[in-house]
């Protein structure tokens, strides 16, 4: 079973477990397929380079649901995802490793939630963060 | 210095904000979900097993994050045209409120917020910021989703 992470034990600065992706063009594939967005871009590597891209690119979507991933895994199965938010700022290739990582920044109670707020990114390789984002996620209280 | 030729009017902005999309419906089905959780590498079981997920505490199989991205958009029409052909994803920002289940009914309508011209790295760029709000069939709002397009 997956750990459950409470919100008495996180601080300001809690590092968010990293996850770690490894897209390949097959799973590009699956995703236009799963999601519906066939812009080929995504796959057609000739139509990528008259887009001026350096190769068939990863759908924002997608690394939009790795962040997703990254904290419903993070908020363990009482935890809830409140919002979830990035940016693309850089583009994400397949068959290169992308991780998820963050950082809790404020901690609060409101409307009776035990909320917190997290920064979170993707990094490419080189440690760039390609996606920048923002999650909220309320947690479990040990006293409740 | 030449100044670069206008694509947007402030008239056009104000035309097009607020402007919205035709309701589109989807039905959500078990198979679709748990295929959205292959496509994107998720193996939590709350999205893929309908057994371990009924000993969770939403007591059945619920849709991953995104999976909104899969349902049918409601788009909305603008009464003009760009010159541009090609587009980028340039962001997403989604509030959750109410779980997504196999045998929902989802209707997604589509609001445009802003819609502004910059000049960047790919040239003139026309930024489109559209709101979607995403209705179960008891009428409850799921989700929203702010989406930013870049046209180019």
């Amino acid at each position: 079973m997956a750990e459950q992470v409470y919100w008495d034990d996180v601080t300001e600065g809690t590092e968010i477990s990293p996850l770690v992706k490894e897209p390949t063009t097959q799973q590009l594939v699956k995703y236009a397929g799963a999601s519906g967005d066939y812009y080929q871009i995504h796959y057609d590597k000739e139509f990528a380079a008259g887009n001026e891209l350096d190769g068939v690119i990863l759908h924002g979507a997608l690394k939009n649901a790795f962040l997703g991933e990254l904290m419903t895994q993070w908020m363990g199965p009482e935890g809830s995802l409140k919002k979830l938010s990035c940016q693309y700022r850089g583009m994400d290739f397949p068959g290169q490793t992308i991780t998820g990582k963050g950082t809790v920044t404020r901690k609060y109670q409101e409307q009776g939630q035990n909320l917190v707020d997290c920064e979170i990114w993707l990094e490419n390789p080189e440690g760039r963060k390609t996606t920048p984002g923002e999650a909220t996620v309320a947690l479990p209280s040990r006293g409740s | 210095m030449t100044a670069t030729p206008s694509f947007l009017t402030e008239e056009m902005r104000q035309q097009a904000i607020g402007l919205e999309g035709q309701p589109a419906t989807t039905d959500v089905e078990k198979g679709a979900i748990i295929k959205f959780a292959e496509a994107i590498g998720d193996e939590n079981p709350v999205f893929n097993d309908e057994a371990a997920a009924r000993e969770s505490r939403y007591g059945g199989l619920i849709a991953p994050p995104t999976f909104l991205r899969s349902v049918t958009s409601s788009r909305v029409v603008l009464p003009f045209d760009f010159p541009f052909e090609r587009r980028l994803d340039g962001g997403s920002e989604w509030e959750y409120f109410v779980p997504i289940r196999p045998g929902d009914r989802i209707t997604a309508v589509a609001r445009i917020e802003d819609i502004n011209e910059r000049e960047g790295r790919l040239g003139v760029m026309i930024i489109t910021s559209t709101k979607t709000t995403y209705r179960n069939q008891f009428d409850q709002v799921v989700a929203t989703q702010t989406g930013t397009s870049i046209a180019y």
